[in-house]
């Protein structure tokens, strides 16, 4: 028990130590973000003009707003996708029999195993062929779908009771009635969960935007912050550092609301 | 995770003493179910088709050949391209590169993603606001974070070089010298994966059996002895399925690469996805990129089959 007592403090100071570690990075890109440029250009960590001017220059003289914008809708429209065309996907391995349907499993679980920066090529000369260079639709329409999505929402939907089948069967519901009103509401949470990740993956994609847009237009944010990171802006490290922490936030928000939801969606399931 | 990777089971029939009636109903579903999986399916295999199996075999295709600068096979070579490639100097540079660049982030990533969850599952007062900071990361994509480390690595305004001149050090050029370098892409790297490490890792921790402890406690055990014979083993499994996912990642990297150095300086951090990047799109030598993304894939391919292997094997943990 003493040992238990003395260890304490030094348990926070390690705690505290290591919070910093990790918070450091963004406290300091947040500092610097409301320092004027001329200051931190002299190696100034302070400065008497503490102010959001940065944040103002960022949205009046980029894009970044407008960059925002397109990696909300790509996202959002790749994780919509995802989660329909998964879970129709998922369903037909879970509740349909045809045939040949253990061989497509398994050829689209082994896809898994390719990473996609390993096929940029032969899909870069696809989307031009397409016509699909520097449009939304470049960013979404290779990730309609996923064999992740479709591998863990199959998994999800295994441990439907085949009891509620049957007796849907009974009642005399259909694929799309026992899919729609059964098994969705049934995967909620693996549902969330696909949603999340997808809407993720998509926002931090970087290869693939970088390679097939070239216009602010349709430009993403991971891009957008390149854009300026490299361009005309460089060492105007005070308006960087403002357009990275503008990206930054809303990411932040929703990761931790998102959090404290899903701890509690787990809980639902667990207690059920 | 693990139950996820179960083999199927033929799913469950109806019971054969259903009425008559309910069997025949059940039949004609089951005549339609191949139109059915046609619609539920068809547009996931459209998409998977044209941007994941055809682009796979056409990578293999076009590894075997010489390209004119719009990546149309011209002649055919073989094996060449590869030959080539595993007796350059450069490319066995890049295969080092990536090499230490993926055990450094992966040591690193455990490690310290190991003390953060080991360090936030003890219950003390406020542990929960440490929870959220540790997982902070997990929002951070990477443009920010490279923007972030950027400046931590700038010279004369960034902190380390601050930091260093308080201190009367001498002078790092962090990004324009190869070692450093290194060592500055690994730690932004790390930091970067430290969020979902460190919430797989607790996720993990809490899930150990508290008796355990309480039984080798009151045999003497003394905490150190508890973390190597309680706690590893406990999680071992999900130890390496975190080390499999933040392994496959980091050979993967690319975007990091691009703004903090770009391969440079002197090609001491360029990774194997930076040199396809490079070969195809900046020098159009379209057949040898894609024999790097062959070399590439069967790489993870390796590693993604690996830890299936072994996850299968810990169906129950």
């Amino acid at each position: 028990m003493i040992q238990t007592k003395t260890l304490k403090p030094l348990r926070y100071l390690v705690l505290i130590l290591l919070a910093i570690v990790i918070l450091g990075p963004f406290i300091l890109g947040f500092w610097t973000s409301l320092l004027p440029t001329a200051d931190i250009a002299k190696g100034a960590l302070w400065s008497s003009h503490i102010s959001f001017a940065n944040y103002a220059e960022a949205v009046k003289q980029t894009a970044i707003l407008r960059y925002l914008l397109n990696s909300f809708v790509i996202s959002t429209l790749t994780m919509a996708a995802q989660l329909l065309f998964c879970s129709l996907g998922a369903y037909a391995f879970v509740f349909l029999s045809f045939k040949g349907r253990d061989l497509l499993f398994y050829l689209i679980l082994a896809t898994m195993m390719l990473p996609f920066e390993a096929e940029v090529i032969p899909n870069f000369a696809t989307v031009r062929r397409l016509n699909l260079l520097n449009h939304y639709g470049v960013m979404v329409i290779p990730f309609l779908t996923s064999a992740f999505g479709i591998f863990m929402l199959r998994q999800a939907f295994r441990q439907i009771p085949p009891e509620l089948k049957e007796a849907a069967d009974v009642e005399g519901l259909n694929h799309w009635q026992f899919y729609w009103r059964v098994t969705l509401p049934y995967a909620r949470i693996s549902l969330f969960t696909l949603a999340a990740y997808s809407f993720l993956e998509s926002w931090n994609q970087y290869l693939w935007p970088m390679l097939t847009t070239f216009s602010d237009k349709f430009r993403p944010v991971q891009d957008g912050l390149r854009q300026l990171q490299s361009q005309e802006t460089f060492n105007n490290w005070g308006m960087i550092q403002a357009s990275a922490v503008i990206v930054v936030v809303p990411t932040l928000i929703v990761l931790f609301v998102g959090q404290h939801y899903f701890k509690n969606g787990l809980n639902e399931g667990a207690t059920k | 995770m693990a139950e996820m990777m179960s083999t199927p089971k033929p799913q469950s029939t109806p019971k054969p003493q259903v009425a008559e009636r309910e069997k025949q109903r059940s039949f004609n579903l089951h005549v339609n179910d191949k139109y059915y999986a046609l619609a539920f399916l068809g547009p996931s295999l459209l998409v998977l088709g044209v941007f994941v199996f055809y682009p796979m075999l056409r990578t293999l295709y076009l590894s075997l050949f010489l390209t004119n600068n719009v990546g149309r096979p011209t002649v055919f070579v073989g094996l060449k391209n590869y030959v080539n490639l595993l007796t350059s100097s450069a490319y066995q540079a890049s295969l080092q590169a990536t090499a230490v660049y993926v055990i450094g982030v992966v040591v690193c990533t455990l490690v310290i993603g190991l003390l953060l969850a080991q360090m936030a599952v003890r219950k003390l007062a406020g542990i929960q606001w440490f929870r959220t900071i540790f997982s902070a990361t997990m929002g951070v994509s990477v443009s920010v974070a490279a923007i972030f480390w950027l400046f931590i690595f700038s010279p004369s305004v960034g902190l380390f070089d601050q930091i260093g001149k308080l201190l009367h050090l001498p002078l790092v050029q962090w990004l324009t010298t190869p070692g450093p370098a290194m060592v500055a892409v690994i730690i932004s790297t790390v930091w970067m994966n430290l969020g979902f490490t460190f919430l797989i890792l607790f996720g993990a921790l809490q899930m150990v059996p508290q008796p355990l402890y309480e039984a080798s406690a009151i045999e003497g055990a003394s905490p150190r002895y508890q973390f190597f014979h309680v706690t590893l083993p406990m999680i071992s499994p999900t130890l390496f399925f975190t080390s499999t996912v933040t392994l496959i990642g980091a050979f993967k990297s690319f975007g990091l690469i691009d703004l903090m150095t770009a391969g440079g300086p002197n090609n001491a951090t360029n990774l194997m996805v930076y040199q396809v990047y490079r070969d195809a799109f900046l020098n159009g030598n379209y057949g040898l990129a894609s024999a790097e993304s062959v070399i590439l894939a069967v790489i993870i391919a390796l590693f993604t089959l690996l830890q299936f292997k072994f996850l299968e094997k810990r169906v129950t943990y």
